[in-house]
């Protein structure tokens, strides 16, 4: 199932709504690559709330995702992870080094807000 | 090749490798998924989570046995394509718990010390495959013969 992407003022959220397959997986990376240069993005949040899973695939996508974006001049922030997705990750040694997380789309969004002001961009009104 | 059997998840591998007549459970099969593509690794592990969850494993512990499942599936995918998945609901001793066997007639493993240390892997993969399943669950076994396929079974436990 293909994950559909907002465009929230300077940021780009894509909205995980089901478990996906390896090929959306791939697909959502391929999408925000392209799509933060297109909507000339700041910050890029992945909403990780519906995931079944984080397996070493899925896990690897989402840093790999956070790294092209952060060499694309953009920010990436993963948010939703559950607890008991959050264990499973740890057992399988899976801790998403370099990557910036947050408990929730609010919180992710804060974080952008701030590290963008930081470089002089504006922010947004948050949605409600 | 002998199999590996580990009973002690979490233990350091090496040491505790050691053969173990385990009390026979009783295993009975519940569904089975040919691993071909990438949408297999999903219905695999749907159909493992709704298993757990009908043995009654606490949710964490569903995530487990679908992170497991999907981590097997994606080694048949990777390396031993076409294989199956068998999940199973066991019992011993009045204890349950799920059984996942992933089976392929792959090219083998050759040196399966070298495959269960973390940070291995052939192809791109983080190399956390296997060795993150033994950690994840309560018993581990792998036997493998080069040339003829891997099987690999694991069970959690309730």
């Amino acid at each position: 199932m293909e994950v559909p992407i907002l465009k929230q003022g300077p940021y780009l959220i894509g909205s995980v709504q089901s478990a996906l397959t390896d090929a959306d997986l791939l697909q959502l990376r391929d999408t925000l690559v392209e799509k933060v240069g297109r909507f000339r993005s700041l910050g890029v949040i992945v909403d990780v709330t519906a995931m079944d899973v984080m397996d070493s695939f899925a896990s690897r996508t989402l840093s790999d995702i956070a790294h092209m974006i952060r060499l694309r001049g953009a920010e990436t922030v993963i948010v939703g992870i559950q607890p008991e997705v959050a264990f499973a990750m740890v057992q399988l040694g899976l801790t998403l080094q370099g990557v910036t997380t947050a408990l929730d789309l609010e919180e992710g969004l804060t974080f952008l807000d701030r590290r963008t002001k930081k470089h002089g961009a504006h922010s947004v009104p948050r949605p409600r | 090749m002998m199999p590996i059997l580990e009973s002690d998840a979490g233990s350091k591998p090496g040491a505790s490798e050691r053969l173990v007549e385990q009390p026979r459970a009783q295993v009975k099969k519940a569904a089975s998924v040919n691993i071909q593509s990438d949408r297999d690794i999903l219905s695999a592990r749907q159909q493992g989570r709704a298993l757990a969850q009908q043995v009654g494993l606490t949710s964490s512990d569903q995530t487990v046995v679908a992170t497991v499942i999907s981590e097997l599936a994606r080694n048949i995918l990777l390396y031993a394509r076409p294989g199956a998945l068998t999940l199973g609901v066991v019992e011993s001793n009045g204890r349950r718990g799920i059984q996942v066997e992933a089976r392929d007639h792959g090219p083998g493993i050759p040196d399966i010390e070298r495959a269960l240390r973390v940070g291995y892997s052939t192809s791109k993969s983080l190399g956390l495959g296997l060795p993150g399943v033994r950690r994840l669950v309560d018993e581990f076994e792998i036997v493998s013969k080069p040339g003829k396929g891997t099987v690999v079974k694991v069970k959690k436990w309730k």
